[in-house]
């Protein structure tokens, strides 16, 4: 932090963003939850997770975000939540004889669509951060050369 | 009526941008502007006069709801508008490191 | 009538997009006719639209500012601009008088045909559990949309680490 060749903008953005990032992150998983009864949905609140990590690496500088989360985890991850889609629809599909991607029990609020929105939350953060991701770290090795 | 023929002017200049521009930022720009006139379209033709949204309460009434299958429809298209987006900004990035430039009839005489 | 003042604020933006010479100022009016359509879903009465317009139309303006931000490069003006021009002309009038044509069958302003989404709005809330019927149009009655969707998403994200990909493991040798 001291040292003049931080990475990143200056200290006044630094600041600021420790205090929202967080902020802006609880906010997209709380869109992410109130799908069934609100506006809102997986969508929404997966590309309101992506944009607080964002929103990370421009103001700390990318090396920040990429000790957490790199390209390689991050397909992991992403993959996941498309696997889990399919996998949840094939659940009600065999064991409780309902047609492929509806289900016949009966969860807390409303059946399966808060968890379809939870797997499609996933899936849309973490390929929407890793796509920017490999779109910034494209043009950093142009300018390098 | 008008509103239709409004909407239908927004994709014209989006066609147009397309058309006549030769920068590759400039295409991707029109192709936003055309995506925009298509949801805004479709979204026009199920709205109800006086109507509320589509999103249940115990007090109030249910048949004067907009139609909610259009919004489901445009809710679709917005995500496949953003993929088509992505691709297209990784395709002209790729451009510009072979060849140097956005603009398309250079790139014919660049080769390689 | 605020639908009217909308729409014409977005056909200024958008034609300032087409027209202007600067990249990094095109791309602002292009999120400026966004904001506009974001404003229009608001007024439409489908807020579902306007949470996901908003958010979408901010990364599509990181993702753009990012890929031209030391490329701007002065517009060229040679060679065949009135062939050009004159051709646009030509496929916006085509359109435009098929689409008058079209537009007479479309219903009236403010008289959706609820034909389909009838049964929709008054079995969703207890058929689904799920008070936002638009989500539960998305994820209960027509699921096989949100699957496309999550496919279509998956294979651009693929893509792009696909085309964006660093050297092939041939030249490593």
């Amino acid at each position: 932090m001291k040292n003049k060749e931080a990475p990143g903008m200056s200290l006044i953005v630094k600041s600021v963003t420790r205090l929202t990032a967080g902020l802006i992150l609880i906010y997209g998983i709380y869109i992410v939850f109130r799908g069934h009864i609100g506006p809102g949905g997986g969508f929404a609140g997966g590309v309101i997770i992506a944009l607080s990590l964002v929103h990370l690496m421009l103001a700390f500088g990318k090396d920040v975000v990429l000790k957490r989360l790199d390209e390689a985890r991050g397909i992991i991850i992403s993959s996941l939540g498309a696997l889990a889609f399919l996998i949840l629809g094939i659940v009600g599909f065999l064991g409780f004889k309902a047609p492929f991607l509806k289900e016949r029990f009966e969860h807390f609020s409303a059946g399966l669509i808060p968890i379809y929105d939870v797997v499609i939350g996933v899936l849309v953060s973490s390929g929407l951060f890793i796509t920017f991701l490999a779109l910034v770290l494209l043009t950093g090795k142009r300018e390098k050369k | 009526m008008s509103l239709y023929f409004l909407c239908l002017i927004l994709f014209c200049i989006g066609l147009y941008c397309v058309l006549r521009k030769r920068n590759i930022i400039k295409i991707i720009v029109g192709v936003g502007i055309i995506e925009y006139a298509v949801n805004l379209l479709l979204i026009l033709i199920g709205y109800r006069q006086n109507g509320r949204a589509p999103i249940s309460a115990n007090d109030q009434e249910i048949l004067n709801m907009v139609d909610p299958l259009p919004q489901a429809m445009v809710l679709t298209t917005i995500v496949i508008g953003l993929a088509v987006m992505v691709i297209l900004v990784a395709l002209a990035l790729r451009i510009y490191e072979k060849h140097g430039t956005f603009d398309i009839t250079k790139i014919r005489r660049l080769k390689g | 009538m605020e639908i009217h003042l909308i729409l014409i604020f977005m056909i200024c933006a958008a034609l300032f997009a087409a027209e202007t010479k600067d990249l990094i100022s095109s791309l602002i009016a292009l999120s400026v006719a966004g904001l506009g359509l974001c404003l229009a879903f608001l007024i439409l009465k489908a807020p579902n639209l306007a949470i996901t317009q908003l958010v979408v139309e901010i990364i599509y303006v990181i993702i753009l500012i990012r890929a031209t931000i030391d490329k701007d490069l002065p517009l060229v003006r040679d060679g065949r601009w009135l062939f050009n021009t004159v051709s646009a002309m030509l496929f916006a009038i085509v359109f435009l008088s098929f689409a008058y044509f079209a537009l007479k069958e479309i219903p009236v302003f403010g008289q959706p045909l609820m034909r389909v989404s009838n049964e929709y709005v008054t079995s969703g809330l207890e058929k689904t559990g799920s008070a936002n019927i638009v989500s539960a149009i998305t994820l209960n009655f027509r699921s096989f949309d949100a699957l496309a969707e999550a496919a279509v998403l998956f294979t651009a994200i693929i893509g792009v680490l696909a085309i964006t990909r660093k050297t092939g493991k041939i030249d490593e040798k």
